[in-house]
């Protein structure tokens, strides 16, 4: 079986704020991991692999120079092996366009039968990326996935957690996969496989590699949506204090209460 | 549409210093006294806006725009279990009927079902203009490659401006697949909705998980497509029904799916806190969890459900369901209480809409006063016990 597994370089902290008279970002730290949701994703692709045999797990994100960390962090965790997608003409991409793009890597990756991603990630949150390739695919999804049932080489059985209910599905292969969170408990990159991908050379895919050579499919020109602006959450309100010993403050919380007939 | 030049001849090692401050995405490389750009720009041109002037410049390579006058109509996709319509779906109709005053156009529901009659008359009573029905056995049970072909038939038929979905775990996963399908854009979770005179659909979501707060939009595609919130916006108020019925044939629409549901298991249902109406919240000011008892006679006399911060789902003491904040539910219940809570950002994004606020924090600072309406400075472990001793004095229990 052929999984391709999708991650990606996420910053370490969501800590940004805004400065409300540059409106610039301000970041407390230029530190960056795999997105955490992608950890749960690997690992279902090496249960899948300890189950089926003649399994190869292909890690792969799209992504700036310096996003093979993570795919380095993949490969010692179990993946065989990385490819990178990167390209100038991708910059700029939003939701349609990023899963465009992708769903060309995993084209021209071809006769893959699994496609896994995690559910979301934590810097765009969306949770749209995966369902969206999907259907640039022309092939089947199944969301939030967090219990594997069967695997087959033509179907797989899987949970899938949605808030109010689980729903157990039966789908055709290929299909793509997003993982829930805590589906299961993802494996630490082993020192062992580190030194066995010492000298390894991650792949790396390009524009000019992809099936679809129209420039106006990728990036930002591929992309519908634009950010108009960016801006602090400010919410300010009505506030009315009470200070003092607790027997007062504890009357006038009453007094509240009262007078908002609650109590 | 376009991208970012760099005029290299500008710039100097404190430009591509000052630049890199700018770029909240990493964009710039300065190698051997060259500045590029890798393939993290976004294209936000905040480089432009606010780098050394005329260092970078956004160069616009358009595509022709669309004749936006000519897709009207906003649509809201009724998400439905069982047959029954889920609220997220009302609330939606409510915002939709208030934004399409502003372009004078009809509201729409699409109901997708295999018993639909209820659910259209429900719409009917909440004043839609127009509800369109795809109605079939086989449209029972949710499945998102029938769901996603009823929607494309849709919107070849009536080329509509915009599409709402609920930004349920079912709607996040098929309004990407429309999205896709349709090759338009699709803003996730917004909290804020708003629509311009040409009928650009202006979506406000929280980003970096709600440190920020994004203004999106749909210059140049259509239809525009964005999944909502539930809690978010008010169901419209029910008017005597005035709205159309259209039975649409549902036979040339392709059925055949890959995914068989096996079966739709119910987990035991924990009380929903995004549904009630009064709340106490606890946080991480709860040192441990058999103090948790003293919050019982304030809840027993309130009829409260309680909720909490995510420290203590991880503490083992409280179900993830009855987390609020943007990874747990967001609540719009009449009162809240907050009791030894902090704030995080991600907190007050669930729980902003409520309608009384209240905070028992002895932090002075606490970020969390500044979203209160009514802000109690002061220890909970020593203000509770004289609020117990009160409400016992009170003595009337009140019965629900």
């Amino acid at each position: 079986m052929k999984i391709i597994t999708c991650i990606k370089q996420v910053p370490a902290s969501s800590n940004v704020q805004v400065d409300p008279i540059t409106g610039v970002l301000i970041r407390d730290s230029q530190n960056v991991k795999m997105n955490p949701f992608d950890l749960f994703g690997l690992e279902t692709a090496f249960q899948i692999k300890s189950r089926i045999e003649n399994t190869a797990i292909h890690a792969v994100t799209m992504g700036p120079q310096s996003a093979t960390q993570v795919l380095k962090e993949a490969l010692y965790m179990g993946a065989d092996d990385a490819t990178l997608l990167t390209d100038r003409k991708f910059a700029g991409a939003d939701v349609l366009a990023t899963s465009y793009t992708i769903s060309q890597l995993v084209k021209h990756m071809k006769d893959y039968d699994l496609v896994i991603c995690g559910k979301q990630t934590t810097d765009g949150d969306t949770a749209q990326v995966g369902p969206e390739m999907a259907e640039f695919l022309g092939i089947p999804h199944v969301p939030y996935v967090k219990e594997l049932i069967e695997v087959t080489s033509k179907y797989i059985i899987v949970r899938s957690a949605y808030d109010q209910y689980d729903e157990i599905v039966k789908v055709e292969l290929p299909c793509l996969l997003t993982v829930e969170k805590d589906a299961n408990t993802p494996r630490l990159p082993s020192y062992r496989r580190q030194l066995l991908f010492d000298n390894y050379k991650i792949n790396y895919v390009t524009f000019k590699d992809l099936e679809d050579q129209n420039e106006n499919h990728y990036g930002l020109n591929g992309s519908p949506t634009q950010v108009d602006e960016i801006f602090s959450p400010d919410k300010s309100m009505h506030s009315t204090r009470f200070e003092g010993d607790p027997q007062t403050l504890s009357n006038q919380l009453v007094e509240i209460l009262k007078d908002k007939r609650f109590l | 549409m376009g991208y970012i030049k760099v005029d290299n001849t500008k710039v100097t090692k404190e430009i591509a210093d000052q630049l890199k401050q700018v770029c909240p995405f990493n964009a710039f490389e300065y190698v051997d006294e060259y500045l590029s750009i890798n393939a993290s720009c976004r294209v936000c041109k905040l480089c432009v806006k606010k780098g050394p002037k005329g260092v970078c410049e956004f160069i616009d390579d358009s595509r022709p725009q669309i004749d936006k006058s000519k897709y009207k109509g906003i649509a809201v996709f009724m998400e439905q279990h069982n047959n029954l319509c889920h609220p997220v779906g009302f609330e939606l109709l409510g915002k939709a009927k208030e934004i399409a005053l502003k372009t004078n156009e009809k509201v729409y529901a699409i109901v997708i079902g295999s018993d639909t009659q209820a659910m259209v008359s429900e719409c009917l009573q909440y004043g839609v203009d127009d509800v369109f029905v795809y109605q079939d056995s086989l449209y029972r049970d949710f499945n998102v490659e029938r769901y996603t072909n009823v929607m494309e038939s849709f919107y070849k038929k009536y080329q509509n401006n915009v599409i709402l979905f609920g930004s349920t775990p079912l709607g996040r996963s098929f309004a990407p697949r429309v999205a896709a399908r349709l090759k338009t854009g699709l803003t996730a979770d917004c909290t804020m909705l708003d629509i311009t005179e040409e009928g650009d659909l202006l979506q406000i979501r929280p980003a970096f998980g709600g440190n920020i707060m994004a203004k999106i939009n749909t210059p140049n595609n259509r239809p525009q497509l964005a999944t909502i919130r539930y809690k978010m916006f008010n169901k419209p108020a029910i008017v005597k029904p005035f709205g159309q019925v259209h039975h649409e044939s549902v036979e040339d629409i392709e059925k055949h799916s890959r995914i068989e549901l096996i079966e739709s298991v119910h987990k035991p249902q924990a009380k929903d806190i995004s549904e009630s109406e009064i709340i106490i919240a606890l946080g991480r000011g709860i040192k441990k969890q058999s103090d948790l008892a003293l919050i019982e006679p304030l809840r027993a006399q309130l009829g409260a459900d309680l909720a909490c911060t995510r420290p203590l789902i991880e503490n083992g003491w409280f179900d993830a369901r009855q987390q609020i904040g943007l990874s747990g539910r967001t609540v719009k219940p009449k009162l809240l209480i907050n009791i030894g809570i902090s704030g995080s950002v991600h907190f007050i994004e669930g729980m902003k809409e409520a309608e009384t606020i209240i905070t028992i924090n002895q932090d002075p600072q606490c970020k969390l006063f500044n979203y209160s309406h009514y802000a109690i400075c002061g220890d909970l472990y020593q203000v509770l016990p004289k609020l117990n001793e009160l409400l016992e004095q009170l003595g009337v229990t009140q019965h629900v």
